[in-house]
C-alpha cells in the first residue's frame, strides 16, 4: 500500500504525517508512507494542502485535519 | 435586547453605579464587543459553509477558458468565497494558468481574495455601519475586476516565469465529495480559527473606541490629513502597501484614525492597500512572476486604490 502526504513542509503537514504513521501502526498493515513536498508532484492531485493520497487516490484535502479514526477509514477504503 | 444585556452585566453583575461616565464606557464596551463577536461568528460560519462548496479546484474549473471581462467579474466574486491564503498563492497561480484561466482573470482572483472577505466586511459593518461595509465590498470588487482586466489587456504573459506555462498536470485534480455534516464541521472549525486569530485586535479596537476617546483632540488628524488635503490618500496608500496584516489587525489603527478625524475614504483606501498588497505576498508571487509584471501589478493596484480613496472622500 502506498500512502502519500502532500504538503510544503508546514506544521499541519507534519502533524498529518505523524497521524498517518500512527494510523498505519495501529491498523497493523504494511504501508509505505511518503512525504511529498515537490510542487509538481503535489499539483497532480490538488492545489490544497495538507492532503492525503492513498494508492494514487486523493482522500483528504486541506484543513481541518481528519481525526485518527477517519484517517484509518480512509486508508482502509483503498485496501 | 443586547443593550439591556450589556446594561444588566454592567450594573447588576459587575455592580457599577448607574450614570457615571466610567460605567457608561464599560456598558458601551460590553455592548459593542457582544455585537461584533455575534456578527462575526454568525457571518463567518455562513460564509465558511458557502466556502466549502468552492474549493480552489472547483473555482479553477469554473474560471478556465472564461472570456475576459466576464471572467474578471466571476474571478473577483469567486475570490470572496474561495479559501485562500498568500502562502498557497504559488500552487494556486500555477494551477489556474495551467487550467487555462487567462492571466488577467487569475489576477482578479488574487486581488479580490485577500481584500474582500467576510472578516473585513463584518468588521467594517460593526465599527462603521453597513453603508461603509457595502461600499467597501462594491469598490473592492471593482478594483479587482478593473485591475485584472487591465493586466489582461496589457498582454504580459511574457513576464510570467517560463516554467509556469510549461507546467503540465496530466491528471485532472479531483474534487472530494463532502457530506453536509463535514461542511458544518469545516464551517465551525474555520469560525473558531478566525475568531482565535482576530479577537484581540477587535477588543483593542473597541477599547480604543471606548477609552482613548477624548484624550486626543477629535480633529487632531483632520487638521493635517482631512478631506481637504489632497496628499492624504496617496500617502496613506503608500504607507499601507508594505504593511502586512489582515483586515482585523489593521482595524484598531483604522478605527483610531477615523476617531481622530482622518476621513473614512482615506482609511478605507489604507485598509485596501494593507490587505491587497504586502511585501511577503510580493516575495511569494516573485516565484511565478518576473519583476516587471510584479511592478505593473503593484503600480496598477496603487493607482486604482488611490483613485478609489478620492472617490470615497467625494461621496462620503
Amino acid at each position: 500500500m502506498e500512502i502519500k502526504v502532500l504538503g510544503y513542509g508546514c506544521a499541519t503537514c507534519e502533524k498529518l504525517v505523524e497521524m498517518v504513521n500512527q494510523a498505519v501502526k495501529e491498523l497493523d498493515i504494511y504501508a509505505k508512507v511518503e512525504k511529498v513536498t515537490d510542487i509538481r508532484e503535489i499539483m497532480k492531485y490538488t492545489m490544497t494542502t495538507p492532503s492525503l493520497v492513498v494508492n494514487g487516490k486523493l482522500k483528504h484535502s486541506g484543513q481541518p485535519l481528519p481525526s485518527l479514526d477517519k484517517i484509518k477509514q480512509l486508508i482502509l477504503s483503498e485496501k | 435586547m443586547l443593550k439591556e444585556f450589556a446594561s444588566y452585566l454592567t450594573h447588576n453583575v459587575i455592580g457599577l453605579e448607574q450614570g457615571s461616565r466610567f460605567s457608561e464606557v464599560i456598558e458601551f464596551f460590553i455592548y459593542d464587543s457582544f455585537k461584533i463577536f455575534l456578527l462575526l461568528s454568525v457571518i463567518i460560519f455562513i460564509v465558511s459553509l458557502i466556502r466549502s462548496f468552492f474549493p480552489p479546484e472547483k473555482t479553477k474549473r469554473l474560471l478556465s477558458n472564461k472570456k475576459e471581462f466576464i471572467g474578471n467579474i466571476f474571478a473577483a466574486l469567486l475570490g470572496v468565497v474561495t479559501p485562500f491564503c498568500s502562502c498557497s498563492a504559488v500552487p494556486l497561480f500555477i494551477g489556474f494558468i495551467e487550467a487555462g484561466v487567462p492571466l488577467g482573470v487569475t489576477f482578479s482572483f488574487l486581488i479580490s481574495s485577500p481584500m474582500v472577505n467576510e472578516v473585513a466586511v463584518v468588521l467594517l459593518w460593526g465599527f462603521f455601519g453597513w453603508k461603509i461595509a457595502s461600499i467597501y465590498i462594491g469598490t473592492g470588487l471593482l478594483v479587482a475586476i478593473f485591475g485584472g482586466f487591465v493586466i489582461g489587456k496589457l498582454k504580459l504573459e511574457k513576464w510570467v516565469e517560463d516554467y509556469v506555462y510549461k507546467f503540465c498536470i496530466e491528471q485532472k485534480q479531483e474534487i472530494l465529495k463532502q457530506t453536509f455534516k463535514e461542511r458544518l464541521q469545516y464551517a465551525k472549525w474555520n469560525t473558531v480559527q478566525i475568531l482565535k486569530r482576530v479577537w484581540l485586535f477587535i477588543i483593542i479596537a473597541i477599547g480604543i473606541g471606548g477609552f482613548i476617546h477624548g484624550y486626543v483632540p477629535q480633529d487632531f488628524l483632520a487638521h493635517y490629513a482631512g478631506k481637504g488635503n489632497p496628499f492624504a490618500v496617496p500617502f496613506a496608500v503608500a504607507l499601507g502597501i508594505p504593511l502586512y496584516s489582515n483586515a482585523a489587525g489593521i482595524l484598531p489603527i483604522a478605527y483610531a484614525l477615523v476617531e481622530k478625524g482622518l476621513s473614512i475614504g482615506t482609511v478605507l483606501a489604507f485598509m485596501m492597500a494593507v490587505t491587497a498588497l504586502s511585501l511577503p505576498e510580493m516575495i511569494i508571487l516573485r516565484r511565478v512572476l518576473k519583476l516587471p509584471l510584479l511592478g505593473v501589478f503593484v503600480g496598477i493596484m496603487t493607482l486604482t486604490i488611490i483613485a478609489v480613496g478620492y472617490l470615497f472622500n467625494m461621496i462620503l
